[in-house]
């Protein structure tokens, strides 16, 4: 039975027309994979279902009625649709209860009955298997359980339809699947969700049906069961993609980077054994891949040995000339580069430029007496790597705000390669951005490998890491439970490592090593 | 860096060619709407006071929206790191009565009085700035919470030097940076001019001014790329502190005394003119040429109100109205994307 059917839908902003003739049609209790690359449309048409934009054309229909385009974003919720996006709408000082009520508190002589509502948001919390206090402030919680919170949120709005913008991106494998089991629970209950992810072994175990948009137009519905996930790769990009293995390029050269025995002066996280001692090296021309969960200790320790956390011992040498490393000035200095994991964050400037965006910390070496900066030299080198990394742009004038998620990355790919860095280590080169700019972001990972670059390359998807690695690492709790050849490594057998810290019994190739 | 990355062609990630560019008069007149707005003022002051467009008024307006506009180019560079100085108008005084002091009870008289008065209070305000700067940067407090102590204890401070009294005798060569010209532009409008034109030559062709820019824009990423955060931010202040030293000397000059209760409310008209000259208090946008549009708008308006024998009272209802309007505008323009 069909709950929400869009027809012919269209949308064009100036310029661009992202949605051209859409349709998409989603069942009751059905969880729904709304697939395509970055670009593709699916964003644009969340915000039309959810009333962040309106149509220029085209039909919507929920539960039999059509849908008013006029519709605020608060009348579609109070509808019975609920959207989650990547980017939560929750208050973070307030506690778990109040955001989950938050503008329809219980009230008694027209002040907030508080008591009820605790014992609702925890009667809600329980009904729906949400291990959650409702006194937390939601700050405290991980990115999961406030994610958990804006479903209950959504359900005490009666929600019939729950749009999920990607929201794995930043789980850990044991989160996605507590969240799996959530979404086959609201399923139960006659719930229907979009799901709109960019990991497609997930839609494979949890979803019906997919819609497959592709330039902003429809492409293919079908079932899950009947396809697997080369076919919907095929679908989404329009011919066949996928991670090659690159080639293992002759031998490592020298250890370039050597960290001894480094542990952090503040710890993150209060885990016991946290990031103490850790050890690693790595050669000229080598890919080392850190894998490991969300919250293993990869983030932190990369951030060590640039410099922007501060170690209370251990030491850092590069080429076995050991680092001061006060500020990541020290690093860059020294020639060790960082890619940071949230670009928008931590890399980009997004009111700024691409061309100040890219060439800011080269600038010294761009500018006359180390201050009066040399434009043209300037616009030179962002010309060299806009050709280099095909940089999608109109100008280098353009705010990179204004670029897809994979051109930033190449962006601030950019602006590390123009220091040409003797260590660079990428943090989740290739989160949120399309199938296409992520086989080009390892090929100029294995491009700099073969210049002698020596290569660190962080990431949460296994496939990645097996893809462009010649050795992984494997976190856990942060601490280092193998070191696996890539070459002789399978998901499966990288996947143990990760969750237990023990691996199958291996192939050879593999050495654990003594905790 | 010699081998070009053999890539595979994408077609996949081809873009829409963007719109094709058109005049848009809209758009134009959002880019220019301080100058636009300012030239309206001139027209409109004009038409209804043939006192007001005279070379004398004229002349007169620039002395004074040059005292706060060399504050206001060092203020420029605080709101760009998304910082926000409030104690300007209390540094001014400080700096400018301990100059005072130091000349008239001190050293006496000499002929190079007036160095010794401009350095004594540019060097005063730098201290002044150091030392915020270092609070906001060692002692991780907030801008705002840094400058409203300061702007109460460099008050304090200047009441404290000369029991809240005014000092003036001073000699023709001081008076003359307040009051003398050079080819009949008055001396302080000389002095503004340079310091803008060095503000704007820093912020645009230097390193520094990109990591200005940068600190701004996103702390966390400048830091990440190297820059050297805490040194931009601490300098920034320190700057402006200078910059309201020399300001404080100008005034000074101008008056013929230095007085306890200088710069009051300069902070306001300070922030005002780079706020209306199109500068973001979140930081990382705006420029000095803003400014200077900003700070003439602020004088151009005080003046004709003067001239219109409209009070002073109403002058600051204007003010503070035009400020609200400005950021509003904005605000409007930025989400609507006019």
């Amino acid at each position: 039975m069909t709950l929400l059917d869009v027809s012919q839908v269209s949308k064009s902003f100036p310029g661009v027309r992202a949605l051209d003739q859409v349709r998409l049609e989603v069942g009751r209790g059905e969880a729904h994979a709304l697939l395509g690359e970055n670009g593709a449309g699916k964003s644009t048409l969340i915000k039309i279902l959810s009333a962040a934009h309106a149509p220029d054309e085209g039909a919507i229909t929920f539960d039999g009625q059509p849908l008013d385009p006029r519709d605020t974003p608060l009348r579609r919720q109070q509808l019975g649709i609920a959207t989650i996006y990547q980017e939560f709408n929750l208050f973070p000082e307030l506690s778990v209860a109040e955001n989950i009520y938050l503008g329809r508190e219980p009230k008694r002589l027209g002040l907030i009955d508080w008591r009820r509502l605790r014992a609702d948001a925890a009667a809600l919390l329980d009904e729906l298997g949400l291990p959650l206090d409702p006194d937390e402030p939601v700050r405290r919680l991980t990115v999961a359980e406030q994610q958990m919170v804006e479903i209950a949120k959504a359900m005490t709005l009666n929600a019939r339809l729950i749009i999920m913008d990607e929201p794995t991106a930043a789980l850990s494998s044991r989160e996605v699947d507590r969240l799996h089991a959530i979404i086959a629970d609201l399923k139960a209950r006659g719930v229907s969700v979009i799901y709109v992810t960019h990991r497609l072994t997930e839609v494979k175990a949890m979803c019906d049906r997919y819609t497959v948009m592709r330039d902003g137009r429809y492409v293919a519905t079908g079932e899950v069961r009947e396809v697997d996930v080369s076919d919907m790769v095929r679908l989404m990009v329009g011919r066949h993609v996928e991670f090659v293995r690159r080639a293992r390029v002759g031998s490592p050269g020298p250890v370039v980077l050597k960290v001894e025995a480094v542990t952090p002066r503040h710890a993150r996280l209060a885990t016991p054994g946290y990031l103490k001692n850790i050890s690693l090296e790595v050669r000229a021309g080598e890919i080392v891949g850190l894998a490991g969960l969300v919250g293993a200790g990869r983030t932190d320790l990369a951030r060590l040995i640039f410099g922007a956390d501060a170690l209370a011992s251990g030491t850092v040498r590069l080429d076995d000339r050991p680092l001061k490393l006060r500020s990541p000035r020290d690093a860059i200095q020294a020639g060790v580069m960082l890619v940071p994991e949230d670009r928008k964050q931590q890399g980009c400037f997004l009111d700024h430029s691409i061309r100040r965006n890219l060439s800011l910390p080269s600038l010294k070496r761009l500018s006359r007496l180390g201050q009066w900066v040399d434009e043209p030299a300037e616009r030179d080198l962002v010309e060299v790597y806009r050709h280099k990394l095909r940089i999608k742009m109109a100008s280098q004038e353009t705010a990179i705000g204004a670029l897809s998620g994979g051109n930033q990355q190449k962006v601030l790919l950019g602006r590390s390669m123009a220091l040409a860095p003797r260590v660079l280590i990428v943090d989740e080169p290739t989160r949120g951005i399309d199938i296409g700019a992520k086989a080009e972001v390892h090929q100029v990972l294995t491009d700099l490998a073969v210049q002698g670059v020596a290569i660190v390359v962080i990431s949460s998807e296994l496939a990645e890491v097996m893809a462009v690695s010649d050795r992984i690492v494997v976190f856990r709790e942060g601490a280092i439970v193998a070191e696996l050849d890539a070459e002789a490594t399978t998901e499966e057998g990288l996947m143990a490592y990760m969750a237990t810290g023990a691996g199958r019994p291996s192939p050879s190739g593999m050495k654990q090593r003594p905790s | 860096m010699n081998t070009s990355p053999t890539l595979s062609p994408n077609p996949a990630i081809e873009r829409a060619a963007p719109p094709p560019r058109r005049f848009n008069l809209l758009a134009s007149a959002r880019k220019h709407r301080t100058l636009l707005f300012l030239l309206l003022l001139i027209a409109v002051f004009g038409t209804l006071n043939e006192r007001f467009l005279t070379i004398r008024n004229a002349l007169n307006i620039l002395s004074e929206v040059s005292i706060y506009g060399i504050i206001a180019v060092g203020m420029t560079y605080v709101i760009l790191i998304g910082g926000i100085d409030v104690a300007v108008g209390s540094l001014l005084a400080l700096a400018s009565i301990s100059a005072a002091y130091v000349v008239t009870a001190l050293v006496g008289d000499t002929p190079l009085n007036w160095l010794i008065a401009l350095t004594i209070s540019s060097l005063v305000g730098l201290a002044g700035g150091f030392v915020q700067g270092k609070a906001v940067t060692w002692l991780k407090v907030p801008a705002f919470i840094v400058t409203l102590g300061g702007m109460t204890v460099w008050r304090g401070a200047t009441l404290l030097l000369n029991d809240g009294g005014p000092i003036s005798d001073f000699d023709a060569a001081y008076r003359w940076w307040g009051r003398g010209d050079i080819l009949f532009v008055p001396v302080p409008v000389v002095v503004f001019a340079l310091v803008a034109a060095l503000g704007h030559v820093v912020l645009r062709y230097t390193r520094y001014g990109r990591q200005v820019y940068a600190v701004g824009g996103n702390a966390e990423a400048a830091r990440l790329s190297g820059v050297n955060v805490d040194f931009i931010v601490t300098s920034v202040y320190a700057v402006i502190g200078a910059l309201a030293g020399l300001s404080g000397f100008l005034l000074s000059a101008r008056l013929g005394s230095s007085e306890a209760v200088a710069g009051t409310g300069y902070e306001l008209r300070v922030i005002a003119s780079v706020v209306i000259g199109g500068a973001s208090l979140t930081g990382g946008v705006g420029g000095v040429g803003g400014t200077i549009l900003g700070a003439l708008l602020i004088g151009v308006l005080s003046n004709g109100l003067v001239i219109m024998h409209v009070t002073s009272y109403f002058q600051q209802v204007v003010i503070g109205l035009i400020i609200v309007a400005a950021v509003a505008f904005d605000h409007y323009a930025r989400t609507h994307k006019v």
